[in-house]
């Protein structure tokens, strides 16, 4: 436990310059791109004369320098504080607080069912490599593999909204329901079937091919070869000792593949009119609203960061020779 | 002749006409509708200011002109295209110094307190002049209302104001807000811009972001009998494939603006307990328009503009960019706008020849490579048509040799490029016709707009003349010598094009059978929805 605080304290100060530099990369990133708030928005409402574009410029603060804009940026958010969406005329931090737990839910689902899916298929497919049912499953997850997620979201929905009818077709809940408690809960698990399954489907083959090739690889070890001579049951070779070793890269790609997802759910998130995180980026973009597309970048790459150390942890655990140096560092 | 029958001549497919004929004899049923329900509506945008009195744009009326009412609505039937609203009638003097408005007076707000003439008098004065982006142009030379009695309030002007234009403004411009909730606070930053309070029909109940907005029932409004709909639910759908879907899987009842892609239309309006409509959207007539930069040589060269326009086949757009879903456009004023369009324009037919020829005596010739000159060209990103119309433009613009180079952008880039940095050769643009050359329509052509003005002149055109007519239609007062000087400026503009009318559009409805009284007025989608009703 101590262990595990002296690495989280670690990680928390050395993210703090990246976190900076990724903020400042993202103010002049969003800075050289042409139009600001107001054009967005004027062309949104049809127009406006100049004396209205010059005070809603203004009122934005718009109208001062690029380096003072972001000076009056990173001051507040010292103060943890995200400043105010232009776009939608809110506080960041509450469109943040709004759409993050949807994202998350919609991700962790996906992830679970992914990884769980794709690495107990990984080991179908690995305990022994070159067979039929590995070939099978190798070339399954290619095809799944090549197939986009937003084009599987609409086929999905085509199939089990519209024609079969039998899952709702968008949102992340019946809108304006008024349920609560448990009827609610499966409300929304119902109405995360499909999206769940079209971005996990896209993973589960990712994650399946790197078990099955790690198992592939496991076979060949010297300690395989031992317990094989030892004449050890062959389901237990195959978890204890190919699969554990073979799960190692699997929590890497997890770390990795959290930061993909985080990007995957915008396509999916818009195809299912789920009010989440990739989406409001999106919103953020177009609006070219500078303080949420920052307020998302930075709750992302701390979402990020988090998930790396979780990640660490688990890996600590299932190798102990990892954790250790780090901690004492 | 009606708007109606304008509006559909040589614009509808068959199967869109004979749904169309439906809709209209739903209309007549207005009087026994089943009362109740909720009806359930596609939204593909949440505007981040939901106050009509502040934001005049179709996208913040599609929610709030059930919550909060204009002084007038437009109608198919009643006379100048108008029907009341909070306003019962209106006069315009003489002198075009004042107008009079006689106001309901059994119109209560959501919250209670009586409606009176200090609500308009506040909303005129404090919120559409000052702050609307539409009303700051119309109400420009307001200086008083008087407010003689609850349900009198008199218009004064400053200087002549033509009464034809205040009236033609009225459904876009006069959204009525409490003064009792703004007075005394910042208007543009109070939050109630965001949980409305009106006099309509709905009640605004909530608003959850990212999923839906819900209106419920007035049950005190103003006219016996309705609203029929116990409540409105927008339900936000950002992806234009899902709406369609969701249409099909009975999810919605309802999509306004085109939200359904019109590649769908055809395929959607074979599903039983669908139908299309095209009505309804008159009155908010879209334009597509090339936009000219008059200060590159080239193009400040008449024959060369010439030459563009009789290169573009209207026909050819229409039928398939916009699926027949449009209409030739022959000027600056749409067809639908029957108080001010002329025909008696000059016509540019689609004659590749006669380019060439233009193009010719200019002395553009064609070099080894077959291109006369390069164009840098910009599509507005706003709609599909747009965009695919860019693509034709770009094809019809090489078969005269001029080599059109297409430069993609989103709405903010796209904004800054053509209106504020002029880096841009020829555009297209969509702007709207909103019921008076005056309001958005002669700021295409006038010169002198400052830089970065949305939909405005920013190709520096420059016409004493047309902005001598422009000057005079602003303070003429005698609606017939006005009507005449827009005919004189659609002439004008259409010999001298400083920019080209190609074509002209209306949204598209797509709504389930049981939706009962829809497109019933030439502004449906933003009006007040008082008389929709759901079959049960």
């Amino acid at each position: 436990m101590k262990r595990a605080l002296l690495l989280l304290r670690r990680r928390i100060i050395s993210s703090i310059p990246v976190l900076l530099i990724v903020v400042i990369f993202t103010f002049f990133l969003l800075e050289s791109a042409s139009g600001d708030a107001v054009d967005a928005y004027l062309g949104s409402i049809g127009g406006g004369d100049a004396a209205l574009i010059k005070s809603l410029r203004e009122s934005y603060g718009l109208d001062q320098s690029v380096f003072s804009r972001l000076w009056l940026y990173l001051s507040s958010l010292v103060r943890l504080d995200l400043g105010w969406s232009v776009a939608f005329n809110r506080p960041v931090r509450d469109l943040i607080a709004e759409r993050l737990p949807n994202t998350l839910l919609l991700m962790g689902s996906a992830t679970a069912l992914s990884f769980g899916l794709g690495s107990a298929l990984g080991i179908v497919a690995g305990a022994k490599p070159g067979s039929l049912r590995d070939r099978l499953l190798s070339i399954g997850s290619l095809i799944i593999y090549a197939i986009p997620s937003f084009w599987l979201g609409l086929v999905l929905s085509i199939l089990f909204s519209v024609k079969l009818r039998w899952l709702p077709i968008a949102g992340i809940e019946t809108i304006a329901s008024g349920k609560s408690g448990l009827p609610q809960v499966l409300d929304v698990a119902e109405h995360l079937v499909l999206p769940v399954g079209a971005l996990a489907f896209i993973y589960l083959a990712l994650f399946l091919r790197v078990m099955r090739s790690g198992m592939a690889e496991a076979w060949k070890l010297d300690f395989v070869l031992f317990a094989r001579a030892k004449g050890l049951s062959r389901s237990r070779i195959v978890l204890r000792h190919v699969a554990r070793n073979a799960l190692l890269p699997l929590v890497t790609m997890l770390g990795l593949q959290s930061a993909a997802m985080l990007g995957g759910s915008v396509v999916i998130e818009s195809v299912f009119a789920i009010p989440g995180f990739g989406r409001l980026a999106q919103e953020a973009v177009n609006g070219r609203d500078a303080p949420l597309l920052m307020g998302i970048i930075v709750t992302s790459a701390v979402l990020v960061i988090c998930v790396n150390f979780v990640v660490d942890l688990v890996y600590a655990v299932l190798d102990p020779r990892i954790g250790a140096s780090e901690g004492r560092a | 002749m009606t708007i109606a029958d304008i509006s559909r001549r040589g614009l509808l497919k068959g199967t869109a006409l004979l749904l169309g004929t439906t809709a209209l004899s739903r209309i007549a049923l207005a009087q026994d509708v089943p009362a109740g329900g909720r009806l359930i509506v596609a939204a593909d945008s949440e505007p981040k200011n939901l106050n009509p009195a502040i934001v005049a744009s179709n996208g913040v009326f599609f929610i709030a002109s059930k919550v909060i009412e204009p002084l007038a609505e437009a109608s198919y039937e009643g006379s100048d295209g108008l029907a009341p609203r909070l306003a019962t009638s209106w006069e315009g003097s003489a002198d075009g110094l004042s107008v009079t408005f006689k106001l309901r007076d059994n119109a209560t707000w959501h919250d209670g307190k009586p409606f009176t003439s200090a609500d308009v008098a506040f909303s005129a004065l404090n919120v559409w002049k000052p702050l609307q982006n539409l009303g700051r142009l119309v109400f420009a030379n307001l200086q008083a209302v008087d407010t003689p009695d609850d349900h009198t309030a008199i218009f004064r002007f400053s200087k002549p104001t033509p009464f034809q234009l205040i009236r033609n403004a009225l459904p876009a411009v006069t959204s009525v807000v409490p003064k009792h909730i703004f007075e005394g606070t910042d208007i543009a930053k109070n939050p109630a811009n965001n949980t409305l309070v009106g006099t309509g029909p709905f009640k605004f109940a909530e608003y959850k972001p990212g999923e839906y907005y819900r209106l419920t029932r007035n049950e005190n409004y103003w006219k016996k009998g309705e609203p029929k709909l116990n409540e409105i639910v927008y339900r936000v759908l950002p992806d234009r494939e899902s709406a369609g879907a969701a249409l099909e899987a009975e999810e919605i009842h309802l999509a306004a603006f085109s939200a359904v892609p019109l590649a769908d239309l055809d395929r959607i309006s074979k599903v039983d307990g669908i139908k299309v409509i095209s009505k309804g959207y008159e009155a908010l007539t879209y334009q597509l328009v090339v936009e000219i930069n008059h200060r590159r040589k080239e193009l400040s060269d008449l024959r060369v503009r010439q030459a563009i326009a009789h290169a573009i086949d209207k026909k050819f757009v229409v039928d398939t960019i916009f699926l027949g879903y449009a209409t030739e456009s022959t000027g600056p004023v749409p067809k639908n706008s029957k108080e001010f369009y002329t025909a008696d324009v000059a016509n540019y037919n689609f004659d590749v020849k006669a380019a060439n020829e233009l193009l010719d005596q200019g002395g553009y010739t064609k070099g080894s490579d077959g291109n006369r000159f390069q164009l840098k060209l910009r599509p507005a990103p706003y709609f599909n048509e747009t965009r695919q119309f860019g693509d034709y433009l770009r094809q019809a613009l090489a078969a005269v040799g001029i080599d059109a180079v297409i430069v993609n952008a989103d709405a903010a880039a796209h904004q800054k490029a053509v209106y504020t940095d002029h880096d841009f050769d020829i555009a297209v643009g969509p702007p709207v016709f909103r019921g008076d050359p005056a309001i958005s329509t002669t700021i295409l052509v006038q010169s002198g707009t400052p830089d970065g003005v949305p939909f405005s002149n920013q190709g520096g055109y420059v016409s004493a003349e047309l902005d001598k007519i422009i000057a005079q239609a602003a303070v003429t007062v005698d609606t017939a010598a006005r009507t005449d000087l827009y005919y004189k400026f659609q002439q004008l503009v259409v010999a001298e094009l400083p920019l080209i009318n190609v074509a002209e559009w209306g949204f598209i409805t797509v709504a389930r059978d049981t939706v009962l009284n829809v497109s019933d007025n030439p502004r449906w989608a933003v009006s007040n929805w008082g008389d929709t009703a759901l079959q049960s």
